[in-house]
């Protein structure tokens, strides 16, 4: 499943970059971009394990910005 | 400013305040009158911790919380090393006292992170108001009342009413009414078109004079606006080659320099005299080694070049088609819709002996009918008479032939030469420019119709601009006989053609135009080719050709779906010299972005150079890192501008 979400609160862009590298890490997930200008992440993976992904890739998220919220 | 910011500044304001209260204080002598020698050193140390404290609690408290998360390379982190080192040297003796620099360098710090913050959010607004086009509602008529309903809730065929000032929410066609609307929107043409009944209309567009009545043709999620923002949203998903190096570069950049940093001030140290020096000196490389400057300025202008390119009616899916554009040579047409207004018109009819001219038209009218080629649609609209679909028992349609029919039990073919040879038929050719259509009946010729196309008014300027923007060579590929294509490559001014091409030879004539690259020197030493090639098509048709050129470029996609899938830059509008300023606004982005990478990394490179040396302070490395940052985005917002191009 290919989903977009919103980034809230994402200021950082080195930090965007990091956490583009770890979600896309995460087992399940087959790509995973972020983009700064926009504050978006576009997460593509398994259907079965979205959920977890979603949340996974939400405790990277707030490890490198503790503002940082995924828009579900 | 959001409220985050506005707190944020005031407390950098206040920090600042203190700062300078600290500063005068030390430059009065009041500290050693009061405390005397060394007690003075310690007062000031606690003077100054201050405003650092004030100003940068954040910043140490966020390093804390990274470091628990073992992300211990982040700027905060480095920042805090970085200033709470220029403090702690106060407890070593025999050291210059750092403490003024430690908390400058954090308020310096805060002023850029809030600039960057402030950046940032302004051009993520000035971007999504340029892409607020999509509409909130439609009004629809329900019970004799008007309402608002959601555009995702409107179907197929519904009426749905527009009234000035509203944004059309949907694609359709006009009804009732007649109106001006500004399309500038979607195409940066500031002239309103005029809509009236029987008219397409586009969603997205602004509805300035009258009401209008439309009926809808396309669900909200397949209409041109949800279109578009689909696209614009995506774009960020195809990266430019130089912005995945920035981002990897990044990731080794700060680690390096952090190792670079440990080295001075651990090894020196082992063999030399004056060792609070040699930290001093590792400190400083602390405060350069954020890659920020790069990370945020890179992609913001890529972002600004699409957005700016966007707000001209030239959609591109991607930077990594910005970056391509920017170094395209060789630009290949195809005719049709794209040089050509693509609207055609049966300018001759010239019958064979033995038939009559309404006869032949009648006869070609027919063949055609099931057929929605322009040349098609504009033979049906020559012949005056009804098409009666019961006498047509047959038809096929050749790719790149024609069409082969049987109308009252008789076997009718209607194409070009190639359809005429195939069967065997003697057919006549006509030295008059426009397309040629022979027909025959079982077998006997019965004339042709030719069929003319029109030059669009700016194809000659478009072709001059793009010979003055550096594009080598201009091409022109085309179905047409040989002499046509001639006349119109001549009259434009062309560097080349090819013409009598099938539909399926365009795919094999664009590769070979792409393997010719070498001749205008586009190849560097490895055999890898520099030099570009655009293909310029209408999205009909020429999908395949669109996929496999470096950039596609469809044009007057207002409303066509293949264009819009298939090609990599959408052009909104059917202007030719559009093309030109694509290449200028992406050259220009380019431009911005290598600045800003020279400047950020030649600024960094030289203060961490100097640093080692001994003759950089750490004034001059925070402007490496938070100076350079922000002169960086300044640059990067001008690739929003479009003014010029």
């Amino acid at each position: 499943m290919k989903r977009t979400f919103k980034l809230q609160d994402l200021d950082c862009a080195n930090c965007a970059s990091h956490m583009e590298h770890d979600i896309a890490k995460i087992s399940g997930v087959n790509s995973a971009k972020i983009s700064f200008m926009t504050g978006k992440l576009m997460l593509d993976a398994d259907d079965a394990a979205f959920e977890r992904v979603l949340n996974e890739a939400q405790t990277i998220c707030t490890s490198y910005e503790k503002d940082c919220v995924i828009v579900r | 400013m959001t409220t985050k910011q506005k707190h944020w500044r005031n407390r950098i304001i206040v920090a600042i305040a203190l700062f300078a209260g600290a500063l005068i204080i030390e430059a009065t002598g009041t500290l050693e009158r009061t405390f005397g020698e060394p007690g003075a050193l310690y007062a000031e140390f606690a003077l100054f911790l201050i405003p650092f404290l004030v100003g940068g609690y954040d910043v140490l408290i966020e390093a804390a919380r990274k470091l628990a998360h073992g992300h211990g390379l982040d700027e905060s982190f480095l920042m805090s090393i970085a200033t709470l080192g220029a403090f702690a040297l106060v407890f070593f003796p025999d050291t210059d006292p750092h403490m003024a620099e430690g908390a400058a360098v954090m308020l310096f710090y805060q002023v850029g992170e809030l600039f960057q913050s402030y950046a940032v959010g302004r051009s993520r607004k000035s971007i999504s108001d340029m892409m607020d086009i999509a509409p909130e509602f439609a009004n629809m008529e329900r019970d004799g009342q008007l309402v608002q309903v959601d555009p995702f809730e409107v179907a197929i065929g519904d009426h749905i009413i527009v009234k000035p000032g509203e944004r059309i929410p949907l694609d359709g066609t006009v009804i009732e009414g007649e109106s001006q609307i500004d399309t500038s929107a979607l195409t940066g043409e500031s002239v309103p078109r005029t809509a009236k009944a029987g008219d397409e209309v586009i969603s997205g567009c602004v509805n300035t004079s009258g009401t209008l009545t439309i009926a809808v043709a396309k669900p909200y999620e397949d209409s041109t606006v949800a279109r578009i923002l689909e696209m614009v949203e995506n774009a960020a998903d195809k990266k430019a080659r130089t912005e995945a190096f920035i981002t990897r570069f990044a990731r080794y950049y700060t680690p390096i320099v952090v190792g670079l940093a440990a080295a001075i001030a651990i090894l020196p140290p082992l063999f030399v005299e004056n060792w609070p020096d040699w930290i001093l000196r590792g400190l400083t490389f602390l405060v350069v080694s954020c890659p920020c400057a790069l990370v945020i300025s890179v992609p913001l202008s890529f972002f600004g070049g699409i957005g700016g390119a966007s707000r001209m009616g030239i959609l591109v899916k991607g930077s990594n088609y910005l970056e391509a554009l920017a170094k395209v040579d060789t630009v290949v047409f195809d005719k049709t819709g794209t040089l050509t207004s693509g609207t055609f018109t049966v300018t001759d009819v010239l019958p064979a002996e033995g038939f009559a001219r309404q006869q032949l038209l009648e006869l070609a009218a027919h063949a055609e009918a099931y057929s929605n080629h322009p040349i098609a649609v504009s033979i049906q609209r020559a012949y005056d008479g009804a098409i009666d679909l019961k006498r047509i028992s047959k038809t096929e349609e050749i790719s790149g032939h024609g069409i082969n029919a049987l109308i009252d039990g008789h076997a009718v073919l209607a194409g070009n030469d190639k359809l005429m040879y195939l069967h065997d038929i003697a057919y006549e050719t006509a030295e008059m420019i426009g397309t040629q259509i022979h027909l025959s009946v079982d077998g006997a010729y019965a004339g042709s119709l030719i069929i003319g196309d029109t030059v669009k008014a700016d194809a000659r300027q478009a072709i001059t601009d793009l010979h003055a923007v550096g594009v080598q060579r201009a091409i022109m590929l085309t179905g047409d006989r040989q002499p046509v294509a001639a006349a119109v490559a001549d009259d434009l001014g062309l560097d080349d053609y090819h013409a009598e091409l099938l539909p399926q030879d365009k795919v094999a004539q664009l590769e070979a135009i792409m393997r010719t690259d070498g001749e205008c020197a586009a190849d560097d030493d490895k055999g890898k080719r520099i030099g570009r090639v655009a293909f310029v098509g209408d999205g009909i048709n020429d999908a395949p050709v669109l996929m496999r050129a470096d950039v596609g470029i469809a044009m007057g996609a207002m409303g066509s779906d293949a264009a819009i899938e298939a090609a990599d830059v959408v052009l909104m509008d059917d202007k030719p010299t559009q093309i030109a300023r694509a290449i200028r606004c992406a050259r220009k982005t380019m431009r911005i972005v290598w600045q800003n990478i020279i400047f950020a990394l030649g600024i960094k490179f030289a203060v961490l150079i100097l640093a080692a040396f001994g003759i950089a302070n750490m004034w001059m490395a925070v402007f490496a890192d938070v100076g350079v940052a922000v002169i960086a985005i300044l640059n990067a917002m001008r690739a929003m501008r479009t003014k010029g191009l």
